[in-house]
């Protein structure tokens, strides 16, 4: 049953996608703008939840769902007004059913008690006048819901069986086919006759009376035989309508109920008579075709039925006909049967093969073959980087057909690098579509009113950066609403709206994707940001810090500003975890804040952890690569420029402010002395919070695309140094991490680090 | 002779499940994600029977089956709807739409194919 626990796999991706088409069109409703189609999307969720959730004999969901989708079926047939406030009610259903299908998946569990209290409030909203039901049948405390033992697709009818077969018992072992139909005589009760006279609904359907005597067969031996009596003459033959009458005698052990399935579907679309015994040929087909209508004003061709003999498996030749002459009289098709639907509009075109999604195709890749492909494509970047190197090393011209072709293959590497990416890039859509539920439940466990708008979801990024996105957003949504957002009382006494609002956005800025977290509320408390930085021993009492600087204290470790840990940001985790799981990805965090107006948090990651485009410089022997898109400009400082500050530190006067000079050597730990910043070069990097530092090198070697191979997995994490990478010439480099290398130096007021133990890049 | 059978289901966990049953019993499967892709579908491959779900965007069931059914090079393929056991309604509408028969979800493997040998040649 792999395929089937396969299976399993995508309907539980299938629920998740569904579960948000639910929460997007439920949303679109509370704002009053679900239209009809809306409410089919809607409902259209909840029920391929129901289905599939059925096929899997998850019972507590399918319950649920049921209930859920009875109550939209209502609103989709207008029985049921669309307003607003039922939309709220659907929202927290919405979040009900999130919630089974987790259980299902064995992740979490249902509050049974909360699940019965919404299938009975559905309830009331679908049959108001419907007597409320005692919280439901099921008032178990909370279980995790278990797949029934049974799953629907095992387990085949075994009632047809039937052991005891009399004729069997009696004569077992010289038995013909003649032999039995003579004994058959002999037990009449194994004997029906079966009278079918079809309608031509009955061909319209594309049922087809040689199929049906075909299912007669499979309950015993049948002999068929075919009234033709009611056929006009060819000149008047309407080939669409019906006017054959078949009379069957069966021989079965087969109760009425077997026979009478065969028919089930075309019930309503032949006139059909099962009686018990041999039964006259005649008068069965007489008592059919009496009641009926006239068939046809029309001489029968054969006045006395003339029985005709057919085998039963192979189709009846008069049965066949109607269907085949059909087409060719085209005019004679009576109009009933087409309701010229634009049906016939939908011009049939060759299509693909492969099944795209609605409105796009797609393909659907292991992504480990992609992941593969990626790290592929970045060692054919590192290769064709050591080729231009030894090219280069040859001195051949560049004007050279060998030269130009290496750039046109460094244009492709990066082309082909670039696709190749975009193919793991995924909008962030997939995080941010979880964070309205979060909004809703975190609010109202405050007892604020949040509203969340969000913006950008379509921002694509790298997969690998995606998933982990979702921890740091969840936990910044959180701290917005629980320590950001006033409640609605002080609120309105603040004159402001008692609905907070709390924005995430996602945009691309200079390689990197942006987060950002803001709320209209209180902003940050900096004196009690201050005072509780100060009890709790991080900071000296006396420090002259910056509103900026007193921001950022609360991603201090061992900060938390609530006073009494709350349910909902308390759970353990700091903004400083959030912080340095940030930055394990190479990512970094600001606040900015402004008081009465509210907070913003500011998560900014690179695109993807694959690739990263660096200025090569040379640090103390060293090699080193400085992320492009931190640095603002390169330049050679001249001797005026350069201020000394305090007793080891310099400042350099770039245009008309100062901005300290960091020796890049000396705060990682290559060199005790700093040389003169006018003997190197000069590299003004910007942070993410807008600091800016002038980074002391000994010289540059160029700007390179290099592949980032991280440095926690293959040794430690290292402050100072983001992650490493593998150059042209086979050497490894290690990237420095801008944001840490000016706050190493800042933090150490630029005196000479203590010794510790210093990282050389090995060959 | 392998038969194909066009399967049109919005839900990829059904069309997978009908393609897991039909190719278990030797069923070629051609699969369409809604009634309108569903058309397309059968002009491409010809199946010799359909099944089709009742409720999907863009060309529900309904609309689906009428559509085929107006079709002369179409009109003649078996067409069986996928119904809940709690919707009568839904089936009548879908029989004067002109399906030729349905099949009760959820289902099993055996009542699925047990439900095509009956509609088809």
């Amino acid at each position: 049953m792999d395929e089937l626990e396969a299976i399993k796999v995508t309907f539980f991706q299938e629920c998740e996608e569904l579960l948000a088409d639910l929460e997007g069109g439920l949303l679109a409703m509370e704002e009053g703008a679900g239209d009809l189609e809306t409410v089919n999307a809607v409902f259209r969720a909840v029920h391929s939840i129901k289905g599939g959730a059925g096929a899997f004999g998850l019972e507590p969901l399918v319950r649920f769902a049921h209930v859920f989708e009875t109550l939209l079926d209502a609103v989709r047939a207008g029985s049921v007004p669309n307003t607003v406030e039922l939309a709220a009610v659907l929202l927290r259903a919405s979040d009900i059913l999130a919630d089974h299908v987790s259980a299902a998946r064995g992740l979490g569990d249902v509050d049974m008690a909360a699940s019965a209290a919404m299938a009975a409030e559905l309830e009331q909203w679908t049959d108001p006048n419907a007597t409320p039901t005692a919280p439901a049948p099921v008032a178990a405390p909370t279980v995790a819901e278990e797949p029934a033992p049974a799953p629907a697709l095992i387990g085949a009818d075994d009632d047809a069986m039937d052991g005891d077969d009399l004729g069997f018992v009696f004569v077992p072992q010289t038995i013909t086919v003649e032999a039995q139909a003579a004994d058959a005589e002999l037990i009449p009760s194994n004997v029906w006759t079966v009278s079918i006279r079809p309608k031509s609904d009955l061909y319209r359907k594309a049922n087809e009376t040689a199929l049906l005597l075909r299912e007669l067969s499979r309950l015993g031996p049948i002999k068929a035989t075919l009234d033709d009596s009611a056929l006009p003459l060819l000149q008047n033959l309407d080939p669409e309508a019906a006017f054959i009458t078949w009379s069957v005698r069966l021989e079965t052990d087969q109760d009425e109920t077997a026979i009478r399935e065969v028919f089930e579907f075309v019930d309503g679309d032949c006139d059909l008579e099962i009686t018990r015994g041999e039964g006259s040929v005649e008068a069965s087909i007489a008592a059919l075709t009496a009641p009926a209508e006239p068939v046809a004003a029309v001489e029968p061709i054969a006045p006395a039925p003339e029985p005709v003999e057919v085998a039963p498996p192979i189709a009846p030749p008069a049965a066949a006909p109607v269907a085949e002459v059909a087409p060719a009289v085209e005019a004679a098709k009576p109009a009933a049967a087409a309701p010229a639907a634009a049906a016939a509009a939908a011009a049939p075109k060759a299509t693909p093969v492969e099944v795209p999604g609605p409105g796009q195709s797609v393909i659907r890749v292991d992504p480990e073959r992609i992941d593969r492909l990626i790290d592929l494509v970045g060692e054919l970047v590192i290769n064709q980087a050591m080729l231009a190197q030894r090219v280069g090393e040859y001195g051949i011209a560049p004007s050279s057909n060998l030269a130009m072709g290496l750039d046109e293959l460094e244009q492709l590497t990066r082309e082909i690098q670039d696709s190749v990416m975009a193919i793991r890039a995924q909008p962030v859509k997939s995080v941010f579509q979880r964070m309205p539920r979060l909004v809703r439940e975190v609010a109202n466990m405050t007892g604020k009113q949040a509203r969340l708008v969000m913006d950008g979801e379509n921002t694509e990024v790298d997969k690998t950066v995606i998933e982990r996105l979702s921890d740091p957003i969840t936990h910044m949504l959180r701290n917005a609403i629980d320590h950001g957002l006033e409640s609605p009382e002080e609120r309105k006494a603040a004159g402001k709206n008692p609905e907070g609002v709390v924005r995430l956005a996602a945009l691309h800025r200079s390689g990197r994707i942006v987060i950002e977290v803001s709320d209209d509320g209180k902003g940050i408390n900096r004196e009690r940001v201050f005072g509780i930085a100060v009890k709790k021993g991080l900071i000296a009492p006396d420090l002259q810090l910056t509103d900026e600087e007193i921001d950022n204290l609360i991603f201090l470790p061992g900060f938390s500003t609530a006073e009494k840990i709350s349910d909902v940001s308390g759970r353990g985790v700091g903004m400083d975890v959030v912080k340095r799981s940030v930055q394990a990805l190479g990512g970094r965090i600001s606040i900015s804040s402004r008081p009465g107006q509210g907070s913003t948090f500011t998560l900014s990651l690179p695109l993807t952890l694959a690739v990263l485009d660096g200025m090569v410089v040379d640090v103390a022997g060293e090699t080193l690569v400085v992320p492009l898109a931190a640095i603002v400009e390169s330049l050679r400082p001249k001797p005026e420029e350069v201020r000394p500050l305090g007793p080891v530190g310099s400042v350099l006067a770039v245009r008309d402010s100062f901005v300290p000079l960091i020796d890049v050597g000396l705060t990682l730990g290559y060199r005790e002395e700093s040389p003169h910043p006018t003997d190197g070069v000069v590299l003004l990097v910007e942070g993410e919070d807008g600091s800016r530092a002038a980074l002391v090198a000994d010289a540059i070697h160029g700007q390179r695309q290099v592949v980032i191979k991280s440095l926690e997995q293959n040794y430690q994490q290292v402050e100072g140094v983001a992650a490493a990478t593998i150059l042209g010439d086979g050497r490894v480099a290690l990237i420095l991490d801008v944001d840490a290398t000016i706050n190493l130096r800042r933090r150490e007021g630029g005196a000479p680090r203590p010794p510790e133990p210093s990282l050389i890049a090995a060959e | 002779m392998t038969r194909t059978v066009l399967t049109v289901d919005d839900s990829r966990t059904m069309r997978d499940m009908l393609r897991m049953a039909l190719a278990g019993a030797g069923f070629n499967v051609v699969e369409a994600v809604d009634g309108e892709h569903g058309l397309e579908v059968l002009s491409a491959h010809r199946p010799d029977v359909i099944i089709t779900d009742i409720n999907m965007p863009k060309l529900d069931g309904f609309g689906f089956i009428e559509a085929v059914r107006v079709d002369d090079d179409y009109r003649a393929i078996p067409i069986l709807v996928l119904t809940t056991e709690s919707d009568p309604a839904k089936k009548q509408r879908a029989r004067e739409a002109g399906a030729t028969g349905w099949i009760v979800k959820p289902f099993n493997p055996e009542k699925l194919v047990d439900a095509i040998r009956r509609v088809a040649a």
